[in-house]
């Protein structure tokens, strides 16, 4: 900073108390000169009774509108209950809603008009001091501190400084601790649990939402390009943990030309008759995959259109998910229903750090 | 006693509960300091009144929906009114809100007018914090201030999160399931932290309660002491004013707190409440009736989150297909943690830049005269750049509804949008800064050269000049009054040495004054006003001699 800036600010009279630096600002002796607040516009208000009075009035029917409109609310309650038919629950918002609008604009707008209109409107300047205090009461800050500090021996008496320090740096570890048992009762790992799902061997399929009771589904009842949402069989509403293994275990099956379908060697026993079921929650934050174009067999996912290739192994396509969708294997039971061969071989949904670690 | 009942007597009741309260709480004193302080006038300051205000308006309709709502998460079957849904299994917390929304008399009301003001308190408290920056409020002694705001805007987002949450319908649902996601994403501590959060598997029974807590406890208790501490200094500071005629760092300019600012910013809370009624009177927000309880099975496609979580569901469609990887066994999804990354390090930047300015500049002096934006070409350029930024994350939240909308290839939006992201900033940097300087030039030639007036003269020998008239003082105070910097080079210190930092801090002050357009003086102006009056002269005495 030059010193020739300083001395310009000192001069413009900015810091009678204290200079500060001014950086690389330029300061410019011939500055042109403040001229002062604008001359003050005269309003129509001001000049002539007759708006004046107009304006008094306007503001008065404006909060007269405004008990207008509460009285319309406080009548609108009554009149307009609500009940099993649906319409009166707009009929009721309705009306108490324009009542009360009217409650609060009245309000609004008559006092910004009074204000407006009525009150003076002179600009008015007034001083600004610096924040910092002045160097006289810094001083007398800092006095105290000293004094407090003197007195308490804060920086003589280190030992009583240090074993508090070390007091107040332990004692919010048991609130943090207390809050633990927010998890529940994860056990070792919980992303243990994200392992299993609720299929498992000859466990049939059942259609989501409610087939969960039926006996199962065919494969004769899946015809070519349906898409079909499946949940374990049995499992149903009144199971304590329902959602949580539902948002395992929905699968979507889709049966195509056997000839389409691309398997790699393990998986070949996979599907049956060109009937393959895939998990539905999604390798990227875990939404349900739950749209399925048929003419190119991609299956979506609407949250962030990640798109997987049903028949390449529903590997990604397009979008921000990395990994295929997990395919369940199944195959008939003796009954000649749908089942799974086994649980998921590899755990469904979202990524998470320990997923691929063998147990 | 007869004294100051008889005081009472004459002066009114007013009186009477004035003296009442003053010897009680010494109301006076406060009253004298505060009554006729000054705040300055321009409609870009209320939209941190807005904010205030829709907060007043989540804090009353939020009351009123806690004695009806319920957060619970056990089971029941729903028997309301709403036919389609009758006999479907949901939870308590949904069955609640739907009786709030079909079953109370004002209760629809209520919750729309708590979701609208909820949009409303973020949009005005971004909108109040993209005028604080493009005019440089935030510098000194407002830079603490400035992080106050930022932390109360992210306040915002996690209330508004938290609330949206709780209705447990099946939009709200997926939107936890994608925060489970995210969590599950996070190296080492990712399946802790969800089931911490879950208090198990993920949905489990626990989060609604728990948002809720967090919901109209903790986050509402911390924007108002956030609130307060804000308005704390505001008062301290006194407010800031445009730069104009008659307004310096010195001073502030404006009309006194009572009457005028009581009537206006009292009458103010009342329109932004009548217009936030108005608006939940007649459009239907959030029809949870429409999507059903959470399954975790179902979705809708072409949903959209409420408009500020928008711009980090983006960031999380733009990560590019298959970056996960593998360390070993375990997996680093980085098709989370770069846009997680991405979205703290932008938040980051917002939280320090006053500090970074600051440090550039090192102007240490106290700023309460606001900059126009055009007379601070790269700080306009780089905050175009950000909302650039932050535009493309948020658009890239609606890829799907573009795609569908206007018949394009969903693939393609993307694609594009991941571009935009990188480029767009830049363009948006570049002609932002370019503009900002053309006007500056412009203003200085209209202070130099006085206004255009239209009047063309024809000189005798030939030349045709318009002649421009000189502006009115104080039209011209508004063109020169600006903080003009330059650049510095990198300097030794006491030891001799030039430091990384002080060559940082050169070429970072190169990048912000290197293209600089400087005030019109004085000098510069009467020299110019000399020049005019020379040629009004021959324009005279050609006029005197064609007589």
């Amino acid at each position: 900073l030059s010193e020739k800036s300083k001395d310009v600010a000192k001069q413009s009279g900015v810091y009678s108390d204290h200079e500060y630096d001014a950086g690389l600002r330029v300061i410019h002796e011939d500055a042109v000169a403040n001229p002062g607040i604008e001359p003050h516009r005269v309003r129509m208000t001001d000049k002539s009774e007759k708006h004046e009075k107009n304006a008094v009035r306007q503001v008065a029917a404006l909060f007269t509108i405004s008990m207008l409109g509460s009285a319309l609310a406080l009548w609108a309650y009554f009149a307009f209950p609500i009940s099993e038919d649906l319409t009166t629950v707009r009929v009721n918002t309705l009306f108490l809603g324009i009542g009360i609008t009217l409650g609060l604009l009245g309000i609004g707008i008559g006092a910004v008009h009074w204000a407006k209109t009525l009150m003076p409107d002179n600009e008015v300047s007034e001083e600004r001091h610096l924040t910092r205090g002045s160097d006289e009461k810094r001083a007398a800050a800092v006095e105290i501190i000293n004094l407090a500090n003197q007195e308490s021996g804060f920086s003589r008496r280190k030992l009583i400084r240090r074993t508090l320090y070390g007091a107040l740096a332990f004692f919010p570890l048991p609130g943090v601790i207390l809050f633990a048992d927010l998890a529940g009762k994860p056990g070792a790992n919980p992303g243990d649990k994200l392992r299993h799902t609720a299929w498992g061997p000859g466990r049939r399929l059942t259609l989501d939402p409610y087939g969960f009771d039926s006996e199962g589904i065919k494969p004769a009842d899946i015809t070519v390009g349906s898409v079909f949402h499946i949940i374990p069989k049995g499992l149903n509403p009144d199971h304590e943990d329902y959602l949580e293994q539902k948002a395992k275990a929905a699968v979507l099956l889709v049966r195509v030309d056997p000839a389409d379908l691309v398997e790699s060697e393990e998986k070949k026993g996979w599907s049956y008759q060109g009937i393959v079921a895939y998990s539905k929650i999604c390798t990227h934050v875990g939404c349900p995959v739950a749209l399925y174009e048929q003419h190119t067999h991609h299956l979506l996912c609407p949250c962030h259109q990640s798109t997987f290739d049903l028949l390449n192994g529903c590997k990604v396509i397009f979008g921000p998910a990395s990994r295929a969708l997990p395919q369940l294997p199944i195959s008939v039971d003796k009954d000649g229903y749908l089942v799974a061969q086994s649980d998921f071989l590899e755990p469904v949904g979202p990524s998470f750090w320990d997923r691929s670690v063998k147990q | 006693v007869s004294n100051s009942v008889n005081t009472q007597k004459k002066n009114g009741f007013l009186a009477g509960t004035a003296n009442y309260v003053d010897e009680r709480v010494g109301v006076g004193g406060i009253l004298k300091e505060f009554g006729r302080k000054i705040f300055p006038d321009h409609w870009s300051f209320m939209l941190g009144e807005v904010a205030l205000y829709s907060f007043l308006v989540l804090l009353l309709s939020g009351t009123f929906l806690t004695f009806f709502f319920q957060p619970s998460m056990a089971p029941v079957i729903y028997d309301g009114v709403y036919a389609p849904l009758k006999g479907a299994h949901m939870s308590i917390a949904y069955s609640s809100s739907l009786d709030i929304t079909f079953e109370v008399r004002g209760g629809l009301l209520m919750r729309q007018v708590h979701h609208w003001s909820a949009l409303l308190f973020v949009a005005a408290a971004g909108l109040h914090m993209l005028r604080v920056f493009f005019t440089g409020a935030f510098r000194k002694p407002r830079e603490l201030n400035w992080v106050v705001g930022f932390v109360l805007f992210v306040l915002g987002m996690g209330a508004g999160f938290t609330g949206y949450s709780l209705p447990d319908d099946l939009l709200s649902g997926n939107g936890l399931r994608i925060i489970d996601g995210m969590m599950k994403g996070i190296p080492f501590i990712g399946t802790w932290v969800s089931t911490l959060l879950f208090g198990g598997e993920f949905p489990g029974h626990a989060i609604v309660g728990r948002l809720y807590s967090l919901h109209i406890m903790l986050i509402p208790a911390l924007i108002l002491v956030f609130l307060a501490v804000h308005l704390f200094m505001l008062v301290i500071h006194k407010h800031t004013h445009y730069s104009g005629p008659g307004k310096t760092d010195t001073n502030v300019v404006g009309y006194p707190l009572m009457p005028v600012y009581v009537a206006k910013a009292g009458g103010f809370f009342f329109i932004v409440f009548g217009v936030i009624m108005l608006i939940a009177t007649f459009f239907t927000i959030n029809p949870i009736w429409n999507y059903g309880g959470y399954d975790p099975s179902p979705v809708s496609a072409g949903t959209q989150p409420d408009w500020y979580i928008g711009w980090l569901d983006g960031a999380l469609r733009l990560a590019p297909t298959g970056i996960e990887f593998m360390i070993g066994d375990y997996t680093v999804s980085t098709n989370i943690l770069l846009p997680l990354v991405i979205s703290l390090l932008f938040l980051a930047a917002v939280a320090i830049y006053p500090f970074v300015e600051n440090w550039v500049t090192g102007d240490k002096r106290e700023h309460h005269v606001l900059d126009r934006p055009r007379n601070a070409p790269v700080r306009t350029a780089i905050g175009a750049a950000g909302v650039m930024f932050y535009a493309v994350l948020w658009a890239g939240a609606s890829t799907d509804l573009i795609a569908t909308n206007f018949k394009m290839s969903l693939n393609q939006v993307l694609v594009s949008m991941q571009i935009s992201l990188i480029i767009l900033p830049i363009v948006a940097f570049i002609v932002t800064k370019r503009v900002c300087l053309a006007l500056q030039r412009k203003d200085r030639e209209i202070a130099i050269h006085g206004r255009e007036s239209g009047r063309i003269v024809r000189l005798p020998h030939g030349e045709y000049i318009e002649v421009h008239e000189p502006l009115d003082p104080h039209d011209l105070y508004k063109l020169v009054d600006f903080k003009d910097y330059k650049p510095t080079l990198a300097r030794p210190n006491a030891k001799g040495k030039i430091t990384v930092a002080a060559r940082v801090r050169s070429s970072m002050s190169k990048f912000y004054f290197e293209d600089r357009i400087a005030p019109a003086t004085q000098t510069e102006i009467d020299e110019a006003a000399h020049h005019a009056h020379e040629i009004e002269a021959e324009v005279q005495k050609a006029i005197e001699s064609s007589k």
